[in-house]
């Protein structure tokens, strides 16, 4: 226990004696969510309407005015024909359109039901997803208004139509992702480098001839790194929560849980990574392009896992960022309970169990 | 100045407070074989960079093969040939392929490139490895390569830095008769080594303690100015002088 | 009992025989030396003896363990320092040792006694970094970590290379002050100058064992007389006696070429044949054999080249 003791301190004190990489350690991670939400905090004002309303009735004229009067819309254009709708998005002079169904009112007197149309410029995710969500809003309150005035169920069916992304990944999914990501990246990439410098610099000769057991070992690598993924959860969180205002809707326990076990999934991958190679360039090119890359792209974190070829998105499967980012969203954002994240969770504890297994296994108690 | 390729006069060094080189000054004349000993530490690899034109010094001047090694250091390092122990070919590449790069380094190719190559490679016994990758010849095999190639070019001065530090007795000193026949054809041989027997073998020897050249004359001179048997003894009375503790 | 002990150890990587069915027994308290050049071998021996590689075929105990299936056994009760430098670098003086004391379960204080000469010409140091340390230093440090739990059997791979010859022979007085403390001590070397200081001598080539002797018997044993030549003009000298046909073999040795010669030869006779060389200042006399000597001749009569 002793020897244990004093290896987790050797390890720190190496850790806290590389400024720079501590630095990046625990710098990166808030860097990298403040440069998220950032983006995500622009508020959007007087944002640039246009309207194509082929009814021209009461009640569409009244939904206009509610928008006109918001502080978020603009009503800058009335189209005349569907084909401008293109061309407005294309000259870049209108933010959202907003178009109406034939026959509006007549169509909500008789039938009970109106369509509307909230089309936006995808490119811009992020700022399409709140101009969506405001105008959603918007026509909420007037479907409110209605219900008053005529004493029956009314509903007005907002249709919302992403132009170019039609995904449209809110920008909160982002935090969860950025978990994600950094978490790989510190677990992984860091145990394996600091496993494969003791190999490189032969020190890791020496240990293994003295009676420290590889366990230790290994064991004595993993648990600085853990605690390091733990306070860069706690910070990404923070910051998520009290910065960025990206709701925690879920249960904490439960993203505590899935948390840890991920770390542990990407600590495994580190050692496993270490076990195979002997040299620190090496043990980084693997955890940098073997993990980050498939990290990046498969987790769902840029790329919709929804749009993707039935190959990739199998491939996908195997990237445990994907499932943790899963149920960081539906822990977070949805705010469900376990019982709708027990399979992902099922998934990455089987990984850890799996990974771990092939780490230990594969650490040599001799030289190659 | 007369014949000498390599002039020092006053050469110093100096990294913050630390005088890594102290005004050290000598000359070496063409196709002597001179022998720069010193402990670790004491000096010899920086003063060795400034001669080869990868550092400039604090102060004082230094020629080597006609140039300032200060304001001329490229012409420097076209002028001369430089192998150590620790790099000296590329190992993942076959015997031939060094002498090519090597060779297209200083601007040699086609016929006049594989008439050399030929020629060195028959010299050292080594034609049937050709083909062979560096990482797969004995220490000793590659040093002897490795010597061969720094001279390729015929430079006007070699500088070895222990080129045949774990090198086997008898290639040992199969790797000194190299470098007598290189002094023979006037090359100037500019070496450092830790076997106090291969400082016999040399014209004459300079031991470096501190930073400052304690000692310079024919190894015959030096023992019988210290009165030693052996340049060994020499060596130890001299370098236990030392009072600096870092390198 | 004997403190080391190998029997018929081979391993080869690829084609390469790294060791070939070597046998030999180190005794307890023993000074005992492996010489030889790079690539002969030394560094897997002193792998597979530490319990960190495993041999092709043949078994070895150390300390009445067996290497392969006591591993654990082996390494509670060795101490190693391998050729390249292996201390933490951006750990201080202090520290390195601390760790290594505690991976070995114990504490500086309780084998202060062993390590205290050695230790305390790198005291006052100990704030600073491993890695900032002097060649000299670190190697104090290093044979300081290897001995803080009082191992039986000490290896030192290549300690003294790279090393000049003054704190090479600082050394050497370190493992002499160990040895006079009971320990078992397997050192390698490519000098072969060192091998007089110990006990008895493997020389070391292409993976085999040469001779196995003390230094003394070894070069008592030398089947010829070695004479000593000098001349006025070294250089010019190695060729003419090269082609003086009794000349069996001439290598330089300092400031004389060693020489011995076949039937035929006398060294009156190479001394005038020298001289009608041009040669003046000629001197030829009888010189004891050095350890060297022995080397070279026992590597030539294994015939290989590589």
């Amino acid at each position: 226990m002793k020897q244990f003791q004093s290896f987790v301190i050797k390890e720190f004190r190496q850790i806290f004696r590389d400024r720079r990489t501590m630095l990046i350690l625990l710098v990166m991670p808030v860097v990298q969510v403040l440069l998220l939400g950032y983006a995500i905090k622009t508020e959007i004002r007087d944002a640039r309407l246009a309207v194509f309303d082929p009814s021209k009735d009461a009640e569409t004229r009244r939904i206009k005015e509610r928008f006109a009067a918001s502080e978020y819309f603009i009503l800058t254009e009335e189209l005349t024909r569907p084909e401008q709708i293109n061309d407005v998005f294309k000259g870049g002079d209108i933010d959202l359109v907003l178009v109406f169904g034939e026959d509006f009112a007549s169509h909500l007197q008789h039938d009970g039901e109106a369509a509307v149309q909230l089309i936006a410029d995808g490119t811009d995710p992020n700022q399409a997803a709140m101009l969506t969500g405001y105008a959603s809003g918007i026509l909420a309150d007037c479907q409110a208004a209605l219900l008053e005035n005529y004493n029956a169920p009314f509903q007005i069916r907002a249709n919302v139509r992403m132009l170019y992304n039609p995904q449209s990944e809110s920008a909160y999914n982002f935090v969860p992702g950025v978990v994600g990501l950094v978490l790989m990246l510190i677990c992984a990439m860091m145990t394996s480098v600091a496993i494969v410098r003791e190999k490189e610099t032969g020190t890791m000769e020496v240990l293994l001839a003295s009676p420290m057991k590889p366990m230790h070992i290994m064991l004595s690598k993993m648990l600085p790194y853990f605690t390091l993924s733990v306070v860069n959860v706690v910070t990404v969180l923070l910051l998520a929560v009290f910065v960025m205002g990206v709701p925690i809707r879920g249960s904490l326990f439960w993203l505590a849980v899935s948390s840890v076990v991920f770390i542990f999934v990407a600590l495994a991958l580190g050692l496993l990574i270490s076990t195979l190679v002997s040299r620190q360039m090496s043990a980084l090119l693997v955890s940098g392009i073997g993990l980050m890359m498939p990290t990046i792209v498969f987790s769902g974190l840029i790329f919709p896992l929804e749009s993707m070829p039935e190959g990739l998105r199998w491939i996908s499967d195997f990237v445990p960022a994907r499932w943790y980012i899963a149920i960081m969203r539906k822990i977070m954002i949805e705010g469900v309970g376990v019982a709708y994240f027990f399979k992902e969770l099922g998934v990455i504890v089987l990984m850890a169990v799996v990974l771990m297994a092939a780490a230990w296994k594969n650490f040599k108690v001799r030289l190659v | 100045m007369k014949d000498s390729v390599i002039y020092a006069d006053g050469l110093t060094k100096r990294f913050g407070l630390f005088t890594a080189v102290d005004h050290i000054s000598f000359e070496v004349e063409r196709g002597e074989i001179f022998g720069f000993l010193g402990a670790n530490g004491a000096g010899k690899t920086t003063a060795m960079r400034m001669f080869c034109g990868l550092s400039i010094p604090t102060s004082g001047t230094g020629r080597v093969a006609g140039y300032d090694i200060a304001s001329q250091p490229e012409e420097v390092k076209r002028h001369i040939g430089y192998m150590s122990q620790k790099f000296s070919l590329y190992e993942d590449l076959k015997v031939w392929e060094n002498l090519r790069l090597f060779g297209g380094i200083y601007g040699m190719r086609g016929r006049k490139l594989a008439r050399k190559s030929n020629e060195m490679l028959r010299d050292l016994g080594f034609e049937a490895e050709r083909e062979t990758f560096v990482r797969a010849l004995p220490l000793g095999w590659k040093q002897k390569l490795a010597f061969s190639v720094a001279i390729f070019h015929e430079p006007k001065v070699v500088f070895l830095d222990e080129p045949t530090g774990g090198v086997d007795p008898v290639t040992r000193r199969q790797f000194w008769e190299l470098i007598y026949r290189a002094a023979d054809r006037g090359i100037t041989v500019f070496v450092t080594t830790h076997y106090m027997d291969e400082a016999e073998y040399c014209d004459r020897v300079s031991i470096m303690v501190d930073g400052r050249i304690e000692a310079l004359d024919t190894p015959r001179n030096l023992r019988t100015r210290f009165g030693a048997e052996t340049m060994d003894e020499v060596f130890q009375q001299l370098a236990r002088r030392a009072t600096r503790q870092s390198d | 009992m004997a403190a080391v002990s190998a029997t018929h150890l081979s391993k080869s990587y690829g084609k390469v025989q790294a060791l070939q069915d070597l046998s030999f027994t180190v005794e307890a308290g023993e000074l005992y030396g492996i010489i030889g050049p790079d690539g002969a071998g030394k560094t897997t021996l002193f792998r597979i003896l530490t319990s960190l590689l495993l041999a092709d075929s043949g078994t070895a105990e150390v300390a009445g363990h067996d290497v392969v299936k006591d591993y654990r056994a082996v390494r509670n009760v060795i101490g190693y320092m391998p050729g390249k430098f292996s201390l933490y670098q951006d750990l201080t003086v202090e520290e390195n040792l601390h760790f290594f004391a505690t991976v070995f379960n114990t504490t500086i204080e309780e084998n202060y006694h062993l390590i205290a000469d050695i230790y305390k010409q790198i005291e006052p140091f100990r704030k600073r970094l491993a890695g900032k340390l002097s060649g000299g230093m670190k190697q104090k440090l290093a044979l300081s970590c290897a001995l803080i739990h009082k191992p039986e059997v000490l290896f030192l791979d290549e300690p003294t290379t790279g090393v000049d010859p003054v704190s090479r022979k600082e050394f050497w007085n370190m493992l002499l002050k160990l040895k006079r403390q009971g320990i078992t001590i397997v050192v390698s070397t490519p000098y072969m100058d060192e091998a007089t200081l110990c006990d008895r001598v493997a020389l070391m080539q292409h993976g085999k064992f040469l001779g196995v002797d003390t230094p003394k018997h070894l070069m008592e044993q030398y089947p010829e007389t070695l004479w000593a030549v000098r001349s006025d003009g070294m250089h010019r000298l190695l060729g003419d006696l090269k082609a003086y046909p009794h000349v069996r073999s001439s290598f330089s040795f300092g400031a004389a070429y060693h020489v011995t010669l076949g039937g035929e030869g006398n060294p009156e006779e190479l001394k005038a044949y020298l001289e009608t060389r041009g040669h003046t200042g000629v001197e030829v006399y009888a010189i004891p054999p050095s350890v060297e000597d022995c080397f070279m001749l026992l590597s030539k009569n294994t015939g290989d080249e590589r």
